[in-house]
């Protein structure tokens, strides 16, 4: 674990440092999209799809950033923030240089008339979750009210905002799906033709399922950025098309799969051009308490040990994720390097599972996707582990975009699936609290006492160093209980071409790029 | 002959009111929701309550006849209702749409027609001849090939190796843009427009029409044109109409392998996140433009022969 680290580390370095040069002015971006074949729309605020945050870099911006240098958000579109003794007040002094795309300066009627836009119970915009946070903003959503009680505009550049539990915004408020928009001009009817923002770039076109396109904002209030003078996005879904036209130098950029890994670090040039990021994603198998042989821990052990995710990681995933040592993952504040991954130990798994009262093992149905890191191919890899300590898998295939509503309802004896583990470690945990229904995302129905005074302390407590602490301890209880079969953590690998620089490795999603930060150098072909 | 042509539009309104119930049912009993999907990246926990409200504004919680009902009763009057991913009206998705999946299909039957038809024609000059042999290696091979595979073949042999073409997107209409997806698409009725232009023109040729034509000196060429190749294009036309349906369905693959943006794409990534009715209008959509594709081919067959008469 620690060489792999090592190596990644040493991976990022070394793409930093040949990205450590005096930044070029000019040329064009040509990025891609690679979730799927469109773009959700031209309002960011209906789609909650990674493939639209992708955009919504280049045309938004948002309360906060994410800084993915140091692995957490930062204040964007305010200057400082003064936070009340019980961390419900949180009084904001916006930037008084930001412009929209129409040179107009945003001020703080534009964010509260953006928050109550979201609360509109009747478009059930999906960044509603995050604001649903703010005092009265529910009173809003169920029509009872018209402004959030908690936004308060103290003067143009000053804003309050007054929560209802103690949160820290900046892990609410970093997403495209929370961008500012001008409060007046987007309630112009034809307003998402031609949408404006506050990003480091202008709206030109969108081609639906082709591209969209963007030019430099010349006012960005970052001085000299953004460096490109056009970014163009095409969303391109397909795996095997991004590869060819990324040999082909069509593309500055394109996500890889483990299969293009295996074959991008095996080719000297390209393996001159791969980031690669522990994002916070956890791979695993979700047990449910209901199905008898689960609700007893031993069991959900056994089933941790008699699977070699070593070998799985190795020779399916192709070394393209990282072990699980717990819920939490490598990138996030609250990973604890001391703990230990299960050992793939059979006997012991059946020691277990003899304890438990199995001693001839069991049948579960093991509901899984098509998804080539974390579905079907990983299935099929455990059976036969499994059915050595007399764990009988029927597979039941379902759909990708099934799996969430199923998984929700609860309806399953076993999943597999890769489910976000941070950035905010304390929200990721709080998956585990008995609390949080199945529907939200405790899925396996995890309860336990101590993790829920565990996570409410951290909760409650203002100082990080001790919430991260708690956090920790909850993460060791919840690994000893296996709630879930850990699998890894996603290790996000992505090929980008020589003459561009600036990438950033963002560890909620590699994807996500700040564009303003990007800039091409004079060897590409749209450098001009 | 417009009486028919109206009688056949007329007909194609049940048609289509089956084809919207057939899908409406289909979407209603597979797994997975709107709401749900939102959250399938798993990124997003799911928002139970965001989940309920959603459903509600999208009228998910109501019963299948009740839906089926508002739904059918929308669609009489033309309206195909509002996408839940762009909280827009259907019709905006589609509009965009239209014209690239039209150059595309149209590009790809031009391309299967202008390689299809005379290597089936020079095939059925010399039965068992070179030319004979060769198209039938194009034709099962252009039947057998995946086109997602022929699709990166190409891109990989005419983008990658030779430069001749872009490897993707659409770019603003530009005719390179195009050749590629419309020959991956046009592969599959090439071959099969060759095997039969090749199999009516040997028909045609045995006729005994044909015979007396040549016997009544009439030269080659002339029995050629005006005997054989018109009386094997109805069949030919025939066999047009029903691949126009292939190729708008191949669309569906090819448009999203090359990032064009068509109804294809579109149909694609609905499916996926299940806004039902942007999947019912593309399919509605497609249906639309076989049925009229095929009213065409009948007006044209009785065109060409005028033993055809439509009543």
């Amino acid at each position: 674990m620690l060489k792999t680290l090592a190596l990644t580390t040493a991976l990022t370095l070394a793409a930093f440092t040949v990205q450590a040069q005096e930044p070029r002015r000019g040329g064009t971006i040509r990025f891609t999209a690679p979730y799927a074949a469109s773009f959700v729309s031209n309002d960011s605020h209906v789609s909650n799809q990674i493939q639209d945050d992708i955009y919504g870099k280049a045309l938004h911006r948002s309360l906060y950033n994410w800084d993915s240098a140091n692995n957490k958000p930062v204040l964007e579109l305010a200057k400082s923030v003064e936070v009340s003794a019980d961390g419900l007040v949180h009084t904001f002094k916006l930037r008084d240089d930001a412009l929209f795309h129409n040179g107009r300066k945003m001020v703080a009627d534009d964010i509260i008339w953006t928050f109550t836009r979201l609360m509109d119970g009747s478009k059930s915009y999906p960044a509603a979750r995050y604001v649903r946070l703010l005092k009265g903003a529910i009173d809003v959503e169920k029509g009872q009210a018209k402004e959030i009680a908690g936004l308060r505009k103290i003067d143009d550049f000053t804003l309050e905002m007054t929560f209802t539990e103690r949160t820290e915004p900046g892990f609410l408020f970093n997403a495209a799906t929370t961008s500012i928009y001008p409060a007046k001009e987007a309630q112009a009817p034809d307003f998402f033709n031609k949408p404006i923002g506050l990003g480091p770039f202008k709206f030109v076109e969108h081609v639906p399922g082709s591209r969209m396109v963007f030019e430099r904002w010349e006012k960005f209030y970052q001085p000299g950025k953004p460096y490109a003078d056009k970014l163009v996005i095409s969303p391109m879904g397909e795996a095997a098309a991004r590869d060819v036209a990324f040999r082909n130098k069509e593309i500055d950029v394109s996500i890889l799969g483990p299969t293009q890994y295996v074959a991008y670090k095996a080719d000297p040039n390209l393996s001159k051009g791969i980031l690669e990021v522990a994002e916070v994603f956890t791979r695993n198998m979700g047990m449910n308490p209901g199905f008898k042989p689960f609700a007893d821990k031993r069991v959900r052990q056994a089933i941790n040990h008699a699977i070699d995710s070593e070998l799985i990681i190795k020779r399916l995933v192709r070394d393209k994720a990282y072990r699980a040592t717990g819920w939490l993952p490598l990138s996030s504040p609250a990973y604890d390097k001391a703990m230990q991954p299960y050992d793939f130990n059979p006997e012991k798994a059946k020691k277990l599972l003899t304890e438990a009262g199995y001693p001839d093992g069991f049948e579960f149905e093991w509901t899984a996707t098509p998804n080539e890191s974390w579905g079907m191919p990983i299935v099929e890899a455990t059976i036969p582990m499994l059915a050595k300590v007399g764990i009988k898998v029927k597979v039941k295939p379902v759909e990708g975009s099934a799996l969430g509503g199923i998984v929700a309802k609860g309806d399953f004896q076993a999943y597999i699936w890769s489910n976000t583990s941070g950035p905010d470690p304390l929200t990721a945990m709080k998956c585990f609290h008995s609390a949080t229904p199945q529907s939200a995302c405790n899925y396996t129905t995890y309860k336990n006492p101590a993790v829920d005074k565990l996570l409410d302390e951290a909760g409650a407590t203002a100082d990080t160093a001790k919430r991260l602490d708690l956090v920790k301890q909850a993460n060791a209880i919840v690994y000893a209980d296996a709630p879930v079969w850990f699998f890894n953590y996603n290790k996000a690998v992505l090929a980008y071409q020589p003459w561009l620089h600036g990438l950033q490795p963002n560890a909620t999603e590699l994807a996500l790029q700040y564009f303003e930060d990007l800039w091409v150098d004079a060897s590409s072909p749209a450098a001009k | 002959m417009l009486p028919y042509v109206f009688k056949r539009l007329l007909q194609a309104v049940p048609i289509l009111l089956a084809v919207a119930a057939l899908v409406f049912v289909m979407f209603s009993v597979i797994p997975g929701d709107f709401a749900s999907t939102q959250s399938s990246d798993g990124r997003s926990a799911i928002d139970a309550e965001a989940v309920a409200r959603m459903n509600t504004q999208f009228g998910l919680d109501e019963p299948v006849h009740v839906r089926f009902g508002k739904y059918a009763g929308k669609l009489l009057t033309l309206d195909l209702g509002t996408s839940f991913r762009t909280r827009q009206p259907v019709i905006n998705s589609l509009s965009e749409r239209i014209w690239p999946s039209l150059q595309l299909s149209m590009a790809a039957m031009l391309f299967a027609i202008a390689f299809g038809v005379p290597l089936g024609f020079l095939a059925a000059l010399k039965p068992g001849g070179w030319v004979d042999m060769q198209s039938m290696i194009v034709a099962v091979s252009g039947l057998s090939l995946p086109q997602f595979w022929l699709g990166l073949m190409l891109m990989y042999t005419f983008a990658l190796l030779l430069g001749w073409f872009p490897s993707f997107g659409y770019g603003d209409g530009n005719p390179r843009y195009l050749v590629l997806p419309a020959v991956a698409l046009g592969v599959a009725p090439l071959a099969l427009l060759a095997r039969t232009t090749r199999a009516a023109v040997l028909e045609v040729m045995n006729a005994d029409f044909v015979r007396t034509a040549r016997a009544k000196g009439n030269s080659e060429v002339r029995v050629m044109r005006w005997h054989v190749a018109r009386n094997a294009a109805v069949i030919v036309l025939t066999t047009l109409g029903l691949q126009f349906g292939s190729i708008m369905g191949g669309a569906v693959v090819i448009e999203k392998l090359f990032a064009w943006p068509g109804i294809g794409s579109l149909l694609v990534d609905s499916v996926s996140l299940r806004d039902i009715p942007v999947v019912q209008a593309c399919i509605l959509l497609l249906v639309l433009f076989f049925l009229i594709v095929n009213i065409v081919v009948d007006v044209l067959c009785a065109l060409i022969d005028p033993r055809i008469k439509y009543s």
